[in-house]
């Protein structure tokens, strides 16, 4: 897996909760042994529900949190080795809140020149023209360069966020649900945006997000995590034409499209999201899955792949022709 | 028979420095008994406010005057502070988007499902507690017994919405007003959410108005929608009508903006409406949507548009139309 731009070998992170007035602390295992490789050129989407380690993972990626186990590499070097700056320079986030992420102190030109700055690039005119030239890029009004956040609409925020995240031309941006907070309007502008933005820079996007009819449009690969694990991984088309693993299929499932007269799907998901302090044991996805078996309750299945993607899941079982499913 | 719900011309204005913002614009609303009714916009477009002035919650400073509101043939417009809040939560009951801050984190859960039945009716708690339970079981909260001693903050935000929803179901509701209730909650939640309030309103013959700007959940849980745009009903009509044959232009711009599978590709462009929401302030003339507008005339600037009858139930507000 040489031609991985970035990649996640058995990543692992932990926090410790609770440690409250009566309680002892106590491990949550956020990210769970996960192996992902991210090619050059890709939009790679996150999905699953709150609580599985999506967010968890992309902060890993963009350097601003450290792995408890395993090791992530852009070009075969570890983050760590490449250094905070030189990481910050290549991989770049984006976030949900336009109205949270954005200093309200200070004018847009300065917001995005800042990282420019950071890097200790070019001169001052050097970086007002670079700033001038992506915001054009990202269809801000040059007339906005002096105003502050507060004076925007949810729209013109979230392309400020985007210029200031492409101002120091990073080969990566991770976006952290880039549409949820912004109308429906605005969300196609923002969505066309970052895809003309990947085709005319070249960019890889990892891109974490709930909305899967966003995730279909967007993505060229999805994983699918449940309780801190890759549950599910292959090409977006693929995925959404013949989901394998139960907990996939659930989550298509939930999907409301636009289509009158279907009703709302029953999706037979039962109990709720387990406590991630307490997970359950084998499958974690097993107390909710119509389709366990003796096995789920106990083993934890491993990550198995062909060539149409990864699935952890006892149902499927390798053979020469890949992996197929167990007759029921 | 008479409408459940019938609202002419309600308005509601808020005074800013600025002048009068006038949020909602005289919105005419009909609702049967047992039917669904969803209210569709971006931000900003006056759909929470109607809600709330229906309810009689506006903001102090905000100022409510209508034609005519009535509720199962009673008058809301003269009916008293007192007698409005006896309605609410007793016929007419809510569910708000985000639970966490629409439940008293100092009481259980408990506490709280029986003060929405004592409040309105003579019970003794043990009475109140037994519904208590029967409810949460009914919302699929399993353990009910338990979770009545818990706090809000010990349930999870799809548990949360449940007993939200339970608690709209205590005194057994003509009206159930869920303004965005699953917003907050992930896509598997959200729909056992919306399959729950749509089966309870079967199995108890409510009428439910739910206010979203998500046309996925409009198409699947509406039987007739109003579609919002600057504190005006540009369209309205039955479900299927609105998604096969949308007729204002603004409608028809929001359905181009979402990615649909089979009918978007992937990566291909999505349909954008230029401009920005207009701020209602002032005195608004001609249609508010014209200067977004692709097929706008000179005649757009004139007062009005009046509504144009389509179909019986279809109705849209543009000069295209009539």
């Amino acid at each position: 897996m040489s031609d991985a731009l970035i990649e996640l070998d058995a990543v692992s992170r932990s926090f410790s909760v609770g440690g409250g007035l009566f309680s002892r602390k106590q491990p949550l295992h956020a990210v769970s042994g996960v192996s992902l490789a991210i090619a050059r050129g890709e939009a790679l989407a996150l999905v699953g529900e709150s609580g599985c380690g999506k967010s968890t993972l992309a902060r890993m990626v963009i350097g601003l949190l450290e792995p408890s186990g395993g090791e992530i590499r852009l070009e075969g070097r570890t983050l760590a080795a490449h250094g905070r700056r030189a990481v910050a320079r290549r991989i770049q986030p984006i976030f949900q809140d336009p109205y949270s992420s954005l200093n309200p102190r200070k004018t847009v030109g300065a917001i995005i020149e800042l990282p420019l700055e950071v890097q200790g690039l070019s001169g001052r005119q050097e970086r007002r023209r670079q700033v001038e030239a992506m915001m054009a890029h990202v269809g801000l009004a040059p007339r906005l360069y002096h105003n502050y956040p507060n004076q925007l609409s949810g729209g013109q925020r979230q392309r400020v966020a985007i210029a200031r995240a492409l101002v120091t031309r990073p080969e990566v941006v991770v976006c952290d649900e880039p549409t949820s907070a912004l109308d429906v309007s605005v969300q196609s502008q923002i969505l066309n945006l970052l895809q003309d933005l990947r085709r005319e820079l070249g960019l890889t996007y990892v891109f974490i997000s709930h909305n899967l009819a966003v995730v279909e449009h967007i993505a060229t690969r999805v994983a699918v995590m449940y309780l801190g694990r890759i549950v599910e991984e292959a090409a977006t088309a693929e995925l959404f034409r013949a989901p394998r693993h139960p907990y996939t299929r659930a989550l298509l499932d939930s999907v409301l499209t636009p289509e009158p007269g279907l009703g709302v799907p029953d999706t037979h998901l039962g109990a709720a999201y387990p406590d991630p302090i307490d997970p359950p044991p084998g499958c974690a996805f097993h107390p909710r899955c119509s389709a366990a078996l003796a096995q789920c309750r106990r083993d934890q299945p491993a990550l198995a792949g062909d060539d149409r993607g990864r699935v952890a899941c006892h149902l499927y079982v390798s053979s020469r022709s890949g992996l197929t499913r167990r007759p029921s | 028979m008479a409408a459940l719900l019938e609202v002419e011309d309600l308005r509601v204005d808020i005074p800013t420095p600025a002048g009068p913002l006038h949020a909602v614009r005289g919105i005419d609303l009909r609702l049967e008994q047992g039917e669904t009714l969803c209210l569709v916009g971006e931000s900003g477009c006056g759909k929470s406010l109607t809600a709330l002035a229906l309810m009689g919650l506006l903001p102090a400073r905000a100022r409510r005057s209508a034609g005519r509101l009535e509720f199962s043939g009673q008058d809301l417009l003269a009916l008293s502070e007192r007698g409005m809040a006896d309605l609410r939560g007793d016929r007419i009951a809510m569910v708000f988007q985000e639970p966490m801050t629409s439940l008293n984190p100092a009481y259980t859960v408990g506490n709280q499902l029986e003060e929405a039945l004592l409040r309105h009716r003579r019970l003794t708690r043990a009475k109140a507690r037994e519904r208590a339970v029967l409810l949460l079981d009914r919302v699929g909260i399993t353990g009910s017994g338990s979770r009545l001693q818990q706090y809000p903050h010990q349930l999870s935000g799809g548990l949360r919405q449940r007993v939200m929803i339970a608690m709209a179901l205590m005194c057994g509701p003509e009206l159930i007003v869920a303004d965005e209730p699953t917003t907050a909650l992930d896509v598997t939640i959200q729909a056992q959410i919306l399959h729950l309030l749509k089966e309870l309103q079967r199995e108890f013959r409510m009428a439910l108005m739910l206010i979203t700007h998500d046309l996925g959940i409009v198409a699947r849980v509406a039987d007739r929608v109003a579609v919002m745009y600057a504190g005006e009903v540009v369209e309205s009509a039955p479900v299927d009508a609105l998604f096969r044959a949308p007729r204002h232009p603004y409608t028809q711009g929001l359905m181009r903006c979402i990615p649909v599978p089979g009918r978007t590709q992937p990566g291909e462009k999505l349909g954008v409406i230029a401009g920005l929401v207009p701020t209602p302030i002032g005195e608004l003339r001609g249609c508010q949507f014209r200067n977004r507008c692709e097929q706008a005339q000179a005649g757009c600037a004139e007062p009005g548009p009046a509504f144009t009858r389509i179909a019986a139930e279809h109705r849209v507000r543009c000069v295209l139309a009539s």
